[in-house]
């Protein structure tokens, strides 16, 4: 079929069959649970829909349909990411495996409903494990790995995936779909091993912890966070088996081997980073991708080995921690142990085109032979 | 909707339970009103009864993990969050399948009528499965007393320590302009009456909304042994009218049944004087305040005709 990624994930979220949906709509992430809304009215999916009345009621409603070991789903973006930050960090804090499709747009003022990535990276300390996704294809499928990644015994944290605003939410690609047999083989039913309320062991959940217990509680999710990388890797592998399509785990690299400069990307404008490699290859110069499909936990082993012995590497990050750079800029220096050149492009919608990325490569490959240190540099910024 | 012919039984001293749902040991202030409604409160909606807790005293009240208080099943939640965590609760019941549980938001005052409203309104619209009650000391005592929109005109607080300039929100109105099934006010001083109103809540489905009244010793200023007593004056004086509206229709209860003439009422003063809050209250400012609960009485008693 042919859909759009927004679509995709209400797709992928019918076939893992969430059982409780709180949703507020914002652009451009609507499509999302307009179409989870049908798929219900329509009979086609069994699950409640809560037409909440804000994103922050979203999450608190999926927390507590979690913690009744119910399987909950929500979508947002950019302001309504915000809003709602006070309750991911407590679905993060509170270990309770929630999954949310986040499409990444810019945050005002000045009002933009375009993309960029700074929206989903705030909430990078969550305790949530986060997908950045490349194609409608992968949307779909992180939209089901999501829900096992997060449920998975030794995980049980939530996980958050996304999509950039437009070029990937409202773009129409080929979509396969995998049949309800093999999602719920690869997803069984919900058994709620999370719940935490209960009827026959009632608990308090969530009162007071004293400064002798709340370092243990935040190391134990430090650690399932950490572990999750491993779990992410089998749920692409047993994914892949059973779609008959690659799936890219925690890194992927392209023509990375042997060469001099190495573009790291995010999201969907990974396509024409890997389409400025080719070229690049054709000009004669060694570049390569190494694209970060899991941003947490940061897979720094997997970035260390991919930039390993180039001369070059070219961050590219569409986002900002304003006074320190790019965000991805900062896990990659602290992954390889100096400072790349991070180049901040594609803010506010800005295009960023297979020209933009070979510029970048030969910019970074000039910079290096020029001895220069890594440093931020704004691409493309006007006078 | 359902009318009272949804009441089943009416609870008295000897039909309640002796079940403990709430156990003694808890953090609460000596006197708190707010832990004595929990307590006659889960009694009278028994074990398959969930709470859900916004910040508010009982976030302290019920003791430091791992140990609590609680026989039921407490879910602790953001200050804004609790009527929308319930309804998640709800939907993942039903989805469950599980059908004989009450879902009971338990908050405060600051956590109802402020931070709260948007999420309690938005539930309360799509007409979600849930008891919310808000326990209403009058002010963000949790923090140590904070004016909050429900605090008393008159009240000192440590935010308006000349006394609240403005009057105090009428949220049980605001629920009754939801159209939501059944909306009652209720008080701590009397188990019976808010027991009672309970089993009436239990036995509708929707959105119900109970707001009690819970006098609190450090808050409002007065030595713990008091709390009944000042939750008897708020009563028996007027300033708290005890009522409850279902189905378009608004009945007085308890005491308050024999006050809608106001010369029947004690005077303001005798609640004023027993507590420290409203020390502050000249004689022009407890006149002001004297208007007020009559037009409240007047309102009400309007709702009463029907």
């Amino acid at each position: 079929m042919i859909a759009t990624g927004n679509h995709a994930v209400a797709y992928g979220v019918k076939a893992a069959r969430a059982e409780v949906i709180a949703a507020y709509p914002i652009t451009p992430q609507t499509q999302i649970i307009e179409k989870l809304s049908e798929f219900i009215e329509k009979g086609e999916m069994r699950a409640k829909f809560l037409r909440v009345e804000s994103e922050h009621s979203a999450m608190a409603a999926c927390i507590g349909a979690s913690a009744c070991g119910a399987r909950a789903f929500t979508a947002t973006s950019s302001q309504g990411l915000l809003y709602m930050s006070e309750m991911v960090f407590w679905a993060g804090l509170g270990s309770f495996p929630v999954v949310m499709a986040v499409v990444t747009r810019a945050l005002a003022p000045p009002w933009s409903i375009w993309n960029e990535h700074t929206d989903m990276l705030t909430q990078r300390d969550a305790g949530w494990i986060a997908i950045m996704c490349e194609s409608v294809q992968e949307a779909y499928d992180s939209s089901i790995q999501a829900f096992r990644i997060a449920e998975d015994r030794m995980v049980r944290q939530p996980v958050m995936f996304g999509l950039d605003a437009f070029s990937l939410s409202h773009t129409s690609e080929r979509l396969e779909l995998i049949g309800q047999e093999e999602a719920e083989a690869f997803l069984p039913a919900p058994e709620g091993g999370w719940k935490v309320i209960d009827f026959q062991d009632p608990t308090t959940y969530g009162n007071m912890a004293g400064p002798e217990r709340m370092m243990e509680i935040r190391h134990s999710i430090m650690e399932r966070v950490k572990d999750s990388a491993r779990v992410i890797e089998e749920a692409a592998s047993e994914f892949s088996r059973i779609s008959g399509r690659g799936q890219a785990g925690l890194v992927e690299e392209y023509r990375t081997s042997g060469a001099e400069v190495i573009l790291v990307v995010v999201g969907a404008s990974s396509g024409d980073a890997k389409d400025a490699a080719d070229a690049l290859r054709d000009e004669g110069i060694r570049a390569g991708v190494a694209r970060l499909r899991v941003l947490r936990p940061f897979p720094a082993e997997k970035i260390r080995a991919a930039v390993q012995g180039c001369r070059a590497v070219a961050v590219v990050d569409r986002d900002y921690s304003l006074g320190s750079g790019g965000i991805i800029g900062q896990e990659v220096a602290s992954a390889i142990g100096a400072k790349p050149f991070n180049y901040i492009a594609g803010i506010g919608g800005r295009d960023l085109s297979v020209a933009d990325f070979s510029g970048i490569a030969k910019d970074a490959i000039s910079r290096a032979e020029a001895g220069e240190e890594g440093r931020e540099i704004w691409w493309g910024i006007k006078g | 909707m359902v009318g009272h012919q949804g009441i089943t039984e009416t609870f008295t001293l000897k039909s309640l339970t002796d079940e403990e749902y709430l156990l003694p040991g808890n953090a609460a202030c000596p006197g708190c009103a707010a832990v004595m409604a929990m307590r006659i409160g889960l009694k009278a909606l028994g074990p398959r009864t969930v709470l859900i807790v916004p910040a508010c005293c009982m976030s302290v009240a019920q003791g430091h993990y791992p140990k609590t208080p609680s026989k039921v099943p407490v879910f602790n939640t953001a200050f804004a969050a609790s009527a929308a965590t319930a309804s998640g609760i709800r939907a993942a019941l039903e989805m469950k399948g599980i059908t004989d549980v009450y879902v009971v938001c338990w908050a405060g005052d600051g956590g109802t009528a402020d931070i709260g409203i948007q999420s309690l309104s938005g539930a309360a619209e799509r007409g979600d499965d849930l008891i919310y009650i808000c326990y209403d000391n009058e002010a963000y005592m949790n923090t140590g007393t904070q004016r909050s929109s429900s605090t008393s005109e008159g009240a000192r607080t440590t935010t308006t320590i000349t006394g609240k300039a403005e009057r105090k929100k009428d949220v049980p109105g605001i629920m009754m302009a939801h159209r939501i099934p059944y909306v009652a006010t209720a008080c701590a001083s009397y188990p019976l009456d808010f027991a009672n109103k309970l089993r009436r809540a239990v036995s509708i489905k929707g959105t119900r909304y109970i707001h009690l009244l819970s006098p609190c010793p450090p808050g409002w200023r007065y030595p713990s042994e008091k709390t009944v007593e000042v939750g008897r004056l708020a009563v028996e004086t007027g300033a708290w009218i005890l009522y409850e509206w279902t189905g378009g229709r608004c009945r007085l209860t308890g005491p308050s049944s024999g006050l809608a003439d106001r010369s029947r009422r004690r005077p303001l003063e005798e609640y004023l004087r027993i507590q420290g809050r409203f020390s502050e209250a000249d004689p022009s400012k407890i006149e002001a305040m004297k208007k007020r609960i009559d037009e409240e009485w007047e309102m009400i008693l309007e709702l009463c005709k029907g």
